[in-house]
């Protein structure tokens, strides 16, 4: 066991991991911290997607002692410090942008970081690049209409809920 | 996964020194490795990542092309090879899903030499050579087969340095579950003629159409291919596609590349 220390969600943290821990693990059971899923522990469904130094990573296809240092931010931190949902969260409630919600986490995550480097994407590019992320409700017409939303674009003449 | 050590160097000298141990393993992107090693098809005692050096990240352009650091991420390459190599950028850009791209590197690519991997086409096609920590390798040299390279034991690569073609193109044929090409083909137009490397169809892994070169070396349009044909002897056979679909593939993705690059 080693000691590994990064920044996640804004607070130093660290923790004794394995060669083998991967960041999932480390932020589920070192962290406690459960909103980042698992899916498919395959690095296919997007699920576990948090950012690490902004950008967005399949935690559970990357091993923590290889981010030590790293600023990592999860699906606990996206509220706002108030602890008021942020604008793309609310804007996946308003829109029903999940049913059961397991993906839920990752898709916010990777939609985030989309907008981030693309404040005002079109509803192809919203598509292409959430392809990393995999609804098994198939209910992506909502994600898909809540992250337009979020972008502060009218989404009425998207397919409807 | 079985559990192993792991170092992090912070220079090439370190890195070849930990990798010259016994059942040492480069660890790149890891999004090939990382799930191998969940399969238990790999177990290396030692893993040692080589995203922690700074002298392999990066693009710039310098004696005989864009260099690309082998522990540069997917990207990275399809941001800042743009400017100077617009389809190596966009073939980048095309590989896996963006958080994937965020992790993923050349190096990773080229040293595992997937069938179906998209960078080992623009390697070959570009004449690139492949720098390691012991020697400079050319593409003709470097990828010799299935997951099979030029590399040996305690080698590993450092960069990548690709001249720039005049006209380029890469046209993929996705295989839309695990997005690796199901066949792509990467057409590259310089000076002294035309290369055509193709991934994803053949079953020795990737390889240059040299008919269609020597014709688009002559013609470069997509026309002066028509008359050709790939023999289906020597492509994969999946539940995605059989050989002779992928032959057929290969044709119409070469055409279409050559049209790509205008």
């Amino acid at each position: 066991m080693t000691k590994v220390s990064m920044t996640v969600n804004g607070k130093a943290v660290s923790g004794e991991v394995e060669g083998r821990t991967l960041l999932s693990s480390f932020l589920r059971e070192g962290l406690g911290m459960t909103g980042t899923h698992v899916g498919c522990d395959t690095s296919q469904c997007g699920a576990c997607v948090v950012h690490v130094d902004g950008k967005p990573v399949k935690s559970c296809t990357v091993f923590a002692s290889d981010v030590a240092g790293a600023t990592v931010k999860t699906i606990e931190g996206m509220a706002n410090a108030d602890g008021s949902l942020s604008v793309l969260q609310q804007s996946f409630q308003d829109h029903h942008g999940l049913q059961c919600g397991f993906c839920t986490p990752g898709m916010v995550m990777s939609a985030a970081a989309l907008l981030a480097e693309n404040p005002r994407p079109t509803e192809h590019e919203v598509r292409h690049y959430l392809e990393g992320n995999i609804c098994r409700c198939t209910g992506y017409h909502n994600i898909v209409k809540s992250v337009m939303a979020a972008s502060g674009q009218d989404v009425s003449a998207l397919a409807a809920e | 996964m079985h559990n192993f050590d792991f170092a992090k160097p912070s220079t090439i000298a370190d890195a070849a020194n930990a990798l010259a141990g016994e059942g040492a393993q480069a660890l790149s992107g890891g999004q090939t490795l990382i799930p191998t090693m969940k399969q238990r098809l790999a177990a290396p005692g030692v893993l040692v990542s080589l995203t922690g050096i700074a002298e392999m990240q990066g693009v710039c352009t310098g004696d005989g092309g864009l260099h690309i650091g082998a522990a540069t991420s997917h990207a990275v390459v399809a941001k800042d090879a743009h400017p100077h190599y617009r389809a190596l950028a966009e073939l980048a850009g095309g590989i896996g899903d963006p958080a994937v791209r965020s992790r993923g590197t050349i190096g990773g690519s080229i040293a595992n030499n997937d069938p179906a991997a998209c960078y080992p086409s623009a390697v070959l096609a570009s004449g690139a050579t492949v720098v390691t920590n012991k020697r400079r390798i050319g593409s003709d040299d470097y990828f010799q087969g299935l997951f099979t390279t030029a590399l040996e034991e305690g080698e590993f690569i450092t960069s990548v340095v690709f001249p720039i073609p005049q006209k380029a193109a890469y046209v993929k044929f996705n295989q839309p579950a695990s997005r690796f090409a199901l066949t792509g083909v990467f057409v590259a137009k310089f000076a002294n003629g035309v290369r055509v490397a193709v991934t994803g169809a053949g079953n020795d892994g990737v390889f240059r159409w040299k008919e269609a070169e020597a014709a688009l070396s002559a013609n470069f349009s997509a026309s002066a291919i028509s008359g050709l044909t790939v023999d289906p002897a020597g492509m994969n056979t999946d539940l995605h596609g059989s050989a002779a679909y992928r032959a057929n593939l290969v044709k119409v993705l070469t055409g279409r590349a050559v049209t790509a690059a205008g």
